[in-house]
């Protein structure tokens, strides 16, 4: 194994590890505000993906497809959280959670009913060229793509969590709801608003997911839902960069294992070792601190 | 009790007769036969899980791969080892309930949240080993499974998962794991040994969902990993919570329900999930307790007498 | 009071959280039959010593001893089944179970019957079953609770759950009963009602109590010995009237309603 191959899969490794960060983003959010697994987060980012198909089909450049896909999802999101969560916020965890899968069975399914279960070729939206960085060394135009969309999400997230008034609200909400009610902090309007964000992400890794691979499908999103809830947990659910070093860490050890010979199907494996693992040894993740129960 | 529990094994066997003379006589063709066999798999499915989740409160999502283990090992057993059936429904079981120990070990600390997903993940480790392993099939599975479980293995299995299900549950052993789910610190504190009792529930829900994999398995010619992704684990949490969570009788109804859902939608599969799924979010917007929350049904038949609680209400 | 036993023994324990000393270097002695109580300002580490004595947390450093033998790092139901059961400041039953089996589980680490005979209903699970009705039956009747025996336990008004609990905790058999605050929210007619139980049931079972307890009137009027817990230290221990003189325990509760 040679240092150009290492560094290769480096590459290919922080490219979907990014688009799990996008994913696991919206996971940690929406935990860290409601305390709720959201099972349907996978099935937003489907969503998202096939709008950005039949925006790419209808002509509309990379951006557009990308700012419509994600707002679409933004909007999803919130009527998810508006119909389905919010009369369930004072039930017991197991209701909302079963709930959330529920939603997830739902969208999926719709989609199998409305879109049919085939898988789709995603069109040509991106010129696909392959850039040599150095040696064996190769980065193509649509890892660049992902890269960037990350980047320049991530950037904008933290504007918004921490220079904005909303993220301000979010953060108070997420620390204590009842305090923040009483501070006069609109709670249901922010947490539609961590939806809102949560979901758009996930529109957006939909958008790029499906160029890189190219196709969509209605269950598109259940094993890179799974997977990147996996990254937010490994980070520390509710932690909003421990999301995205989880995401980028599953990447590169998955695909590290991947091109190990004779390995490659122990992939997914590898991503439920690592979630066991660190649910065993330190259950708040690599960020996360620990709380323990008051007696 | 001793009396009640007699008689209600009594009534079971009445009706386990006449559904087994309405078979012989050729009366319930075998589509009614499928659809029994799939709901005593479902019912052993979800009362063991109901154990689990329902009375030890420790929210388990991986039953399918407890499940699967049972479904493999028989499988292995008699397809391709030659064993009969009745070994490899053992091993079956018992490789479960080891299973169900190693893991109830190590994920005894997690609670909540955190303990629903280690269990997912080791629902599909399990899964991933055996798409992996070329031994049973990789991704095909294993195929030419002998068809061995009929009525009487069904019947019998659901009778034995639920009697001795309900015995733990009524007893002080099932005191204490519902101590365990009311209150952890408090149960520790009056000297239950919490980690005791979690572990005797996740071997006692394996094991049986063990027996219902190998039933399963020995039913429908053939296994493969897919049929027990947490899809899988996900619909058998659905029985026991749309039923009531910590009822027997409530899982038993639920999972009837749903499995006779199913059964009636076949007719339009596009949209059956799609029901399902409504049915599923609605049922947890206005009845979060399950249809049976808070109605112990139990009550409701001791007062209507033994009018017609089938083979599933046998214990008090 | 001659010759007195020594029940339980704390010796420089400490319990850091974080970066807090909750409790630092506390030393305590109780002997059998003694009715003790532990005083402090909010905060003081009274429930975090109670945590410690009953193993919910392990002490960061220091010994306990009970009825003997070193406990440190044991299980609380260890614990419990050595002889020490408590209650909770915020209450802890049950909630979803009867009164009456709230007070069965107390029973089962001395079940004659285990899970097979359970599961195959033999006889010695009909016997082991009785007998643990028939005595948790007897318990709710010392505690006025017989009526309400297939109540919800988290159905019970207020005052009833702290005597559940307490009553709970005494099926256990213990040698050593601690209570955290057991009249907090009691009027005080249920106080005093409250006052006389603990006094009766030590005499009654013949065991020991250690009482946390805000009420200083209350404590000074039941406990034979008090304990002044104030930010994790021991600050002073004697009668109660040592108790109510000394300066220090005067500075402490300054500026808290006493
Ligand atoms: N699990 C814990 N983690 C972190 N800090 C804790 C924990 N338990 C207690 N503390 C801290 O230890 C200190 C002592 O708390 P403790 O509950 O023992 O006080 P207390 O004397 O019982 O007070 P009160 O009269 O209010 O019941 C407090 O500052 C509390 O915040
Ligand atoms: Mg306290």
């Amino acid at each position: 194994m040679t240092f150009d191959y290492i560094v290769q899969q480096l590459i290919n490794g922080i490219s979907i590890g990014s688009i799990y960060a996008l994913i696991a983003l919206g996971y940690t959010m929406v935990y860290g505000i409601i305390k709720l697994i959201n099972f349907a987060h996978g099935d937003v980012f489907f969503v998202g993906a096939y709008t950005g198909y039949f925006t790419a089909k209808a002509g509309l450049g990379l951006i557009l497809s990308l700012i419509i896909a994600m707002a679409v999802c933004a909007l999803l999101g919130v009527i998810i959280e508006r119909l389905a969560y919010r009369p369930l916020r004072n039930a017991a965890r197991i209701v909302i959670l079963i709930t959330a899968i529920g939603v997830s069975f739902l969208l999926e399914n719709l989609g199998i009913v409305t879109l049919g279960a085939q898988a789709q070729g995603f069109p040509d939206i991106v010129n696909k060229s392959t850039y040599t960085l150095w040696g064996d060394v190769t980065i193509d135009s649509i890892q660049l793509i992902v890269l960037v969309v990350t980047v320049v999400l991530m950037a904008v997230l933290q504007y918004v969590v921490h220079r904005t008034k909303i993220g301000k609200a979010m953060r108070a909400v997420s620390f204590d709801m009842e305090a923040a009610r009483l501070m006069g902090i609109n709670v249901d309007t922010t947490i539609s608003a961590t939806f809102a964000i949560g979901s758009a992400l996930a529109g957006a890794a939909g958008v790029v997911f499906a160029i890189m691979y190219p196709s969509v499908d209605p269950l598109m999103g259940v094993i890179p839902g799974l997977k990147a809830f996996v990254a937010a947990v490994l980070g520390g659910i509710g932690i909003i960069p421990g999301a995205l070093v989880g995401g980028l860490l599953l990447g590169v050890v998955e695909t590290g294992v991947q091109s190990i010979p004779g390995m490659s199907l122990w992939r997914d494996g590898v991503a439920f070792a690592i979630l066991i693992l660190i649910l065993i040894f330190k259950p708040t993740g690599l960020f996360g601190k620990n709380v323990r129960e008051k007696v | 009790m001793n009396k009640r529990f007699f008689i209600g094994i009594a009534i079971s066997l009445v009706f386990y007769g006449v559904v087994q003379a309405l078979i012989s006589g050729e009366i319930l063709n075998d589509f009614y036969i499928d659809t029994l066999v799939m709901l005593g798999v479902n019912i052993i499915l979800a009362v063991s899980l109901n154990l689990i989740n329902g009375f030890t409160g420790q929210f388990s999502i991986g039953h399918a791969g407890f499940m699967s283990i049972g479904a493999y090992v028989s499988a292995i057993m008699t397809t391709n080892l030659g064993y009969s059936f009745p070994l490899g429904l053992l091993c079956g079981c018992l490789a479960a309930a080891v299973a169900g120990l190693i893991i109830g070990f190590p994920t005894l600390r997690l609670k909540g949240d955190y303990l629903a997903i280690a269990t997912l993940g080791f629902g599909e480790i399990i899964r991933i080993v055996w798409l992996n392993n070329d031994y049973v099939g990789g991704a095909a599975g294993l195929n030419g499974i002998e068809r061995v479980t009929n009525w009487s293995w069904i019947f019998f299995g659901v009778l034995v998962a639920v009697v001795v299900i309900q015995n733990i549950v009524k007893s002080t052993h099932g005191r204490a794991m519902i101590s365990v789910r009311e209150n952890e610190i408090a149960a520790e504190a009056m000297g239950i040994n919490v980690t005791k009792y979690k572990v005797i529930a996740f071997v006692v829900g394996a094991f049986f969902a063990g027996m219902a994999g190998a039933f399963s398995a020995h039913y429908f010619y053939g296994i493969a990993p897919t049929s027990y992704n947490f899809m899988k684990s996900f619909e058998i949490l659905v029985f026991v919570v749309l039923g009531g969570l910590g009822s027997t009788a409530g899982t038993i109804i639920g999972t009837i329900l749903l499995t006779l859902l199913f059964t009636y939608l076949q007719d339009i599969p596009e949209w059956r999930m799609v029901i399902y799924s409504m049915i599923l979010i609605l049922t947890m917007i206005f009845r979060p307790k399950g249809l049976l929350g808070n109605v112990d049904v139990t009550k409701f038949f001791k007062k209507g007498g033994a009018s017609k609680n089938g083979g599933t209400t046998t214990t008090p | 009071m001659a010759a007195q036993q020594q029940l339980l023994k704390a010796e420089k324990v400490s319990r850091v959280f974080g970066g807090l000393k909750a409790v630092s270097d506390v030393n305590l002695e109780i002997n059998d039959g003694e009715l003790v109580g532990l005083i402090g300002p909010n905060g003081a580490g009274k429930t975090t010593l109670f945590n410690l004595l009953t193993g919910v947390y392990e002490p960061s450093d220091g010994d306990i001893t009970f009825s003997g033998t070193r406990v440190n790092g044991l299980k609380p139901y260890q614990i419990t089944k050595r002889g020490a059961a408590r209650t909770f400041q915020n209450i802890r039953l049950f909630g979803e179970m009867t009164v009456l089996e709230n007070v069965m589980v107390a029973y089962n680490m001395h079940a004659q019957h285990n899970l097979f005979s359970s599961i195959l209903r033999l006889p010695t699970h009909f016997k082991g079953e009785a007998d643990m009705r028939e005595k948790a039956i007897e318990f709710l009747k010392i505690f006025n609770l017989e009526s309400k025996k297939d109540e919800i336990a988290k159905n019970l008004p207020y005052g009833e759950q702290r005597r559940l609990e307490i009553a709970r905790a005494l099926a256990a058999k213990p040698k050593l009963l601690l209570l955290d605050e057991p009249a907090a929210g009691m009027n005080p007619q249920e106080t005093t009602d409250l006052m006389n139980l603990i006094r009766w049931i030590r005499d009654e079972f013949k065991i020991t109590i250690l009482l946390i307890e805000h009420d200083m009137g209350l404590v000074m009027g039941v406990c034979e010995r008090i304990y002044v817990l104030d930010r994790g230290q021991m600050i002073a221990s004697g009668t109660p009237e040592q108790i109510r003189t000394n300066p220090k325990v005067i500075e402490a509760y300054l500026g808290q309603e006493v």
